[in-house]
């Protein structure tokens, strides 16, 4: 096995039951070995490609323009007050 | 025959010549889903109400005299495409009482003019997969024969065009998810060259690979969505600087010498063999319009499913991290904000969500990086190459665009990886960014329909739209609709 799902699933902010833990570590293991057919290339002098188009630093004018309202951007929070998001306390 | 049969271009002259109105459209298209709806489950949600309104308004606009290009007609919008005022829940758990409070560029942009919202249709959640089953709520069925899948993520879209429960719809494509459904349908799918179309207001899933185009009965109809909704966004900083064509000018154009690349790589053993016929016999038909097959190689082709499922895992663990239970969407208490966090993602997202997370969480992790991640990032780079090198000797590449029919139901789910071998003839086009089509091409013995899928330069989608449209009118096979 190439992973820790309790692991992984830790670091991306996930629960996994005990079943869930071996079907996804079975899955996982497989996807990611077929993912290994990447090194039968030889990449050494390639550069990575992170974006298509070539578009760098697209700049406007630094100028207020309107937005969202506090009001509208509060209405799908699951526990907002009229100003706030509520979290679970995080300091005792 | 009935209005909802018609595609975008037909209304629009029975609609300039005073035969019909926008609220006769509506109510046949409206009524057509009250028909057929509950055996395709094509929609998350119905906008009923919005679209007699809209209907009505486009009626209003035609007595004083206003027209625009899409002024009452139907159309089906993805669920992962925000609308303001109407639930746009990705078919996610996590989204299921989401409801934007500003819209999308490319529905502003629809409804500028004057489309008629006939509702939101159903995807795999977060667009991760190819079939509708990995939705968090139901799974649409294929209207050529429901025991089957109509491909994905842009299932609802591809099934309710097929259907007649819309006249037009808008899909995003990742790594297929407008052409493969397409395809399963029997109808048009466009993905245009990454950066033609605003991805403002789309739920980011992959950012490097996400485009949004058209689901569409016919080529023209394409065109017709294209001039719609493509076009340089200022709040999309990856929106091209490029100019805007009419992309209806080269509708009917002849492609006398026009050089076609088949690709040897896509014709290979595993392919279905009426899907390999039909997509032969199309090479004949275009060849007797004049153009000239040429064979060409783009020696990467069997790498791609691979650098696609690092890059779009990759992408989209870091574009999910959002899913916090603070902002929007759903939250399950915890005793502490971290068991917050577990346990509102655990509840909020589907198994293949989970596995996409962690796969690119892994990927990305620490120790990784370099053997995944960027690994991919150059193979990319070969495989955008291999299409550069391909385009010096030819205009367009012509292949399958999938390597089978519609699956049945539960065919595949067991299996992510086999599922993610059905977008393998797909998938090349987004890593390089380039704009490709499918059109119908066919049918199987069993009456499932078959596409063809040609693909462009950078920002040539007018070459696209030129052969596709030339090769339907050369054929019957975009004039069948499944019995339902």
């Amino acid at each position: 096995m190439k992973i820790s799902v309790e692991h992984l699933a830790r670091l991306a902010r996930l629960h996994v039951s005990d079943s869930e833990k071996d079907l996804f570590g079975i899955q996982l293991d497989g996807i990611l070995t077929y993912m290994e057919k990447l090194n039968e290339l030889d990449t050494k002098d390639v550069e990575p490609t992170s974006h298509v188009i070539s578009i760098i630093n697209v700049l406007r004018e630094d100028l207020p323009r309107p937005s969202l309202s506090r009001e509208d951007a509060l209405t799908n929070a699951p526990d907002g007050t009229e100003k706030f998001y509520r979290v679970p306390k995080i300091i005792e | 025959m009935e209005l909802y049969e018609y595609g975008i271009d037909d209304l629009r002259k029975m609609l300039d010549k005073g035969e019909t109105s926008a609220r006769e459209i509506a109510a046949s298209v409206i009524s057509r889903i009250d028909a057929v709806e509950e055996r395709v489950k094509a929609y998350v949600t119905v906008t009923r109400d919005e679209a007699f309104a809209m209907a009505s308004r486009a009626d209003e606009q035609f007595s004083a005299g206003r027209k625009a290009s899409l002024s009452g007609i139907p159309v089906a919008i993805k669920d992962n495409m925000c609308t303001k005022g109407i639930p746009t829940t990705c078919s996610s758990k996590i989204l299921k009482n989401f409801v934007p409070p500003y819209e999308s560029t490319v529905t502003t942009r629809l409804g500028n003019e004057g489309y008629v919202l006939t509702g939101k249709t159903n995807l795999d959640e977060f667009a991760m997969g190819s079939s509708t089953e990995n939705s968090g709520f139901f799974t649409t069925r294929n209207p050529w024969d429901t025991d089957r899948i109509p491909g994905g993520s842009s299932g609802g879209s591809a099934a309710a065009v097929a259907a007649g429960e819309c006249i037009a719809a808008l899909g995003s494509d990742t790594g297929g998810s407008i052409r493969q459904p397409a395809s399963l349908c029997g109808v048009v799918g466009l993905k245009p060259t990454y950066g033609r179309v605003s991805r403002y207001g789309l739920v980011a899933f992959a950012s490097s690979l996400d485009q949004i185009g058209p689901i569409t009965k016919t080529v023209r109809d394409a065109a017709i969505m294209m001039n719609a909704i493509a076009g340089r966004d200022p709040l999309d900083s990856t929106s091209a600087p490029v100019d805007m064509p009419d992309f209806t000018s080269v509708i009917g154009q002849d492609i006398k010498g026009m050089k076609i690349g088949i690709p040897k790589e896509y014709f290979i053993e595993g392919m279905d063999p009426e899907v390999d016929s039909a997509v032969r016999e199309a090479i004949r038909e275009l060849e007797s319009l004049g153009a000239i097959p040429v064979e060409v190689s783009l020696p990467h082709t069997d790498y791609a499913v691979a650098t696609y499922y690092v890059l779009a895992t990759s992408e989209a663990s870091s574009n999910l991290a959002r899913y916090d239970g603070v902002k929007y969407g759903l939250r399950s208490e915890g005793k502490d904000l971290m068991d917050m966090y577990m346990r509102t993602r655990s509840e909020g997202f589907g198994p293949e969500v989970k596995r996409r997370i962690m796969l690119g969480t892994y990927t990305l992790s620490s120790g990784y990086y370099d053997a995944y991640y960027k690994k991919a990032q150059q193979v990319r780079t070969l495989i955008k190459n291999d299409f550069e090198e391909a385009f010096k000797n030819v205009d367009l590449i012509l292949t399958p665009t999938s390597p089978t029919p519609a699956f049945r139901l539960g065919e595949k789910t067991d299996d992510p990886l086999q599922m993610y071998l059905a977008d393998i003839f797909t998938i090349s086009v987004n890593l390089a960014g380039v704009p490709a089509i499918s059109v119908p091409c066919g049918f199987t013995s069993k009456d499932l329909p078959v596409g063809l899928q040609m693909i462009g330069r950078h920002f040539d989608e007018e070459t696209l739209l030129k052969a596709s449209h030339a090769y339907e009118q050369s054929t019957q096979w975009h004039k069948r609709r499944p019995s339902l």
